[in-house]
């Protein structure tokens, strides 16, 4: 059953395969790709929705949706950028909280209301989006520079950017959650079968709760970096956050339907789709091709379409095609 | 021959139930009253007008919507798709792509084309929903990502003027002082509705919502079902995104259609559509866009700004869809 095999391990390290390759590509086509500004300017943006893919990642496991991550995370940089002249933590400590609210409503509604995820998150986008323009009066919000906030996003620690170890950190907890702790496989679990889930006695709700509350959390922690990284509060952006975070989630290989995922996985989804980008302005750079940044999106619309077609067909031929986390 | 032990227990009055099933008619009600007492100038044509005009790309793109989420299904690429054909049209009246003298013939391929490559992508959304089994959230995902890219790579992004009398008729005209796109919504819902209602396919829809392994059972051609209901719902998007322009006077890819997804799902939502398929009401649908029209209306004539007013929509999403499950429940 070599074949069956092949198809598993496609399966399961394709997404890392792909990455490395692509790496490998603009490293020999190149000059500057592997250099040190490039590395760190794509860790710098790319760890705003490597926060958001993660907290997506989750909750998609357990078969569920938040399509409020975009909408929050500009709430999250709006309540920063308002915090920020008290100094760091509290900027910090705000725009994560602003997050955890809005991830708090959609664990009540999700959990105890019963309201489906999609409509719930879909409702919260709205009222968090509505929520960040009032208190930002339709326009940025200017950061303090004078109290340090910006250090969070825009400096470096140990030669890398602080929002990548952020990011880095929050994945390796993730990962640790995920394969470690009981709360971890019943996330699994649920998304896998709740009911089951439920006669065995796992507290499937909780599981549910903590999942929202935490993607909450995170993308208000995008906010917060961008904010940081960008010097300001920005209560338009994050349009279309929520599904370039499904795009990484499902091109890291986890299944829509629950039950099946990786942390890893994601966060490879999260750096392929970055790095496409990145590799598309290289190319241009050399001036073989000159390809607007509008191709951005028809590429990464191309790039799911195969990865959805070859999880369909390795779903139908391998069974169940991720199994690793 | 009367069992009476066998006779179903009566409810005397469930209030979800009622809710669920007059709750949006109620609100619209209500709703206008409210107007009537305490916003100037509510009782004029020329609110009735503006309401109505602004409702219709709504509801037109909501009708295919309501189809597609009958089935069970979502379509996220609707917006994208009211961007493609918003894009396409004026390149072809304008003679960008090729040149035809006569402005009839050029507006009338202009339109036909247009919304055509909206139903032909709209179809693919369904090919690839019923011959690879992909989510349909996930499936109609690649086209909300792409679709608005390939509107902007057509236009290189740039923003398209036009003065196209022959062509804006459909944004601007009126015929016996009814606004165009407003017949055209009410032909597009009347059609929809009867179909849903009247029709073996209409039935079909709801068969599949409901459960679609037992349709596939029951002879359902489910793929051939799901083809069309998607591509229903390209070409109602298409027709939107022509109307969109019309009344502009110009299309910009980057903002044709912008989170019309969210604005259509609101509205089948509120309007008592199942979320999860097997139940499904264009009149429903209609009632719940004027609703959510007429709230908006009724915040922003009344001095709250825009950005509440999305807040106040969210509550109003939520409260409908709890109601409903309360009275499927109950």
């Amino acid at each position: 059953m070599t074949q069956v095999k092949l198809i598993k391990i496609l399966g399961s390290y394709g997404v890392v395969i792909a990455l490395l390759l692509l790496i490998l590509f603009g490293w020999a086509r190149y000059d500057y790709f592997l250099g040190l500004f490039n590395i760190t300017s794509v860790l710098r943006y790319n760890s705003m929705f490597a926060l958001v893919a993660l907290g997506m990642c989750f909750v998609i496991m357990t078969g569920g949706i938040d399509l409020s991550v975009g909408s929050t995370a500009a709430l999250g940089s709006v309540v920063a950028a308002l915090a920020s002249p008290h100094g760091v933590w509290i900027g910090l400590g705000a725009g994560v909280g602003a997050g955890l609210c809005v991830g708090l409503i959609n664990a009540i509604l999700v959990t105890r209301l019963r309201i489906m995820p999609f409509v719930a998150t879909l409702a919260m986008m709205l009222a968090a989006s509505g929520t960040a323009l009032l208190l930002a009066d339709n326009q940025s919000v200017s950061v303090s520079y004078e109290s340090g906030f910006t250090t969070l996003g825009q400096d470096n620690f140990l030669g890398f950017p602080i929002p990548a170890w952020i990011a880095l950190f929050a994945y390796i907890v993730g990962w640790v959650i995920l394969n470690f702790t009981s709360t971890g496989r019943g996330v699994l679990a649920v998304g896998g079968n709740e009911d089951a889930t439920r006669l065995m006695g796992l507290p499937a709700d909780r599981i549910k709760f903590l999942v929202y509350l935490a993607s909450g959390g995170l993308a208000g922690m995008a906010g917060v970096i961008l904010a940081s990284q960008f010097g300001a509060g920005q209560p338009i952006e994050g349009v279309g956050w929520e599904l370039f975070a499904i795009a990484a989630v499902v091109v890291g290989g986890t299944l829509l339907t629950g039950g099946v995922g990786s942390v890893g996985a994601t966060l490879a989804g999260v750096l392929l789709l970055g790095i496409l980008f990145n590799v598309l302005n290289f190319e241009n750079g050399k001036g073989w091709i000159s390809l607007s940044a509008y191709w951005q999106s028809v590429i990464r619309g191309l790039f799911l379409l195969v990865v959805v077609i070859l999880q369909a067909k390795l779903a139908s031929r391998g069974g169940v095609a991720a199994k690793d986390h | 021959m009367t069992d009476l032990t066998a006779q179903p227990k009566q409810r005397l009055f469930d209030p979800f139930e009622f809710l669920a099933r007059y709750g949006t008619l109620i609100a619209l009600a209500l709703l206008i009253v409210f107007n009537l007492i305490f916003t100037r100038n509510f009782a004029s044509m020329q609110t009735v007008n503006v309401n109505l005009t602004q409702v219709c790309t709504i509801v037109i793109v909501a009708v295919g919507m309501t189809l597609v989420i009958g089935t069970g299904g979502i379509d996220l690429s609707v917006g994208s798709l009211m961007a493609i054909s918003g894009a396409l049209a004026p390149m072809i009246f304008l003679g960008k792509i090729l040149p035809i003298g006569n402005i009839y013939l050029a507006v009338a391929a202009a339109m036909i084309i247009a919304v055509l490559i909206a139903g032909i992508f709209g179809l693919f959304n369904g090919w690839l929903i019923a011959r690879f089994r992909i989510q349909p959230i996930v499936a109609t995902l690649v086209l909300f990502i792409a679709g608005r890219g390939i509107a902007q790579v057509m236009t290189n992004g740039n923003l398209q003027t036009f003065r196209v009398p022959e062509f804006q008729f459909i944004g601007l005209g009126r015929i016996l002082g009814v606004p165009v796109q407003v017949i055209l919504m009410a032909i597009i819902v009347i059609i929809a509705a009867w179909v849903l209602k009247r029709t073996v396919f209409g039935r079909q829809i709801i068969a599949i919502g409901g459960n679609e392994r037992a349709a596939e059972l029951s002879g359902i051609a489910v793929s051939k079902v799901k083809l069309i209901v998607y591509g229903i719902s390209g070409l109602c998007a298409g027709i939107a995104g022509l109307i969109v322009i019309a009344i502009n006077s110009s299309s910009d890819a980057n903002l044709v259609g912008l989170g019309m997804e969210l604005d259509a799902i609101a509205a089948v939502a509120v309007g008592g559509t199942l979320l999860s398929g097997g139940k499904a009401t264009i009149i429903g649908t209609l009632l719940g866009a004027m609703t959510i029209q007429l709230v908006r209306y009724t915040l922003l004539s009344n001095g709250v700004p825009d950005a509440a007013a999305l807040v106040v929509k969210a509550g109003i999403i939520v409260l409908a869809v709890w109601i409903q499950q309360q009275g499927r429940h109950a």
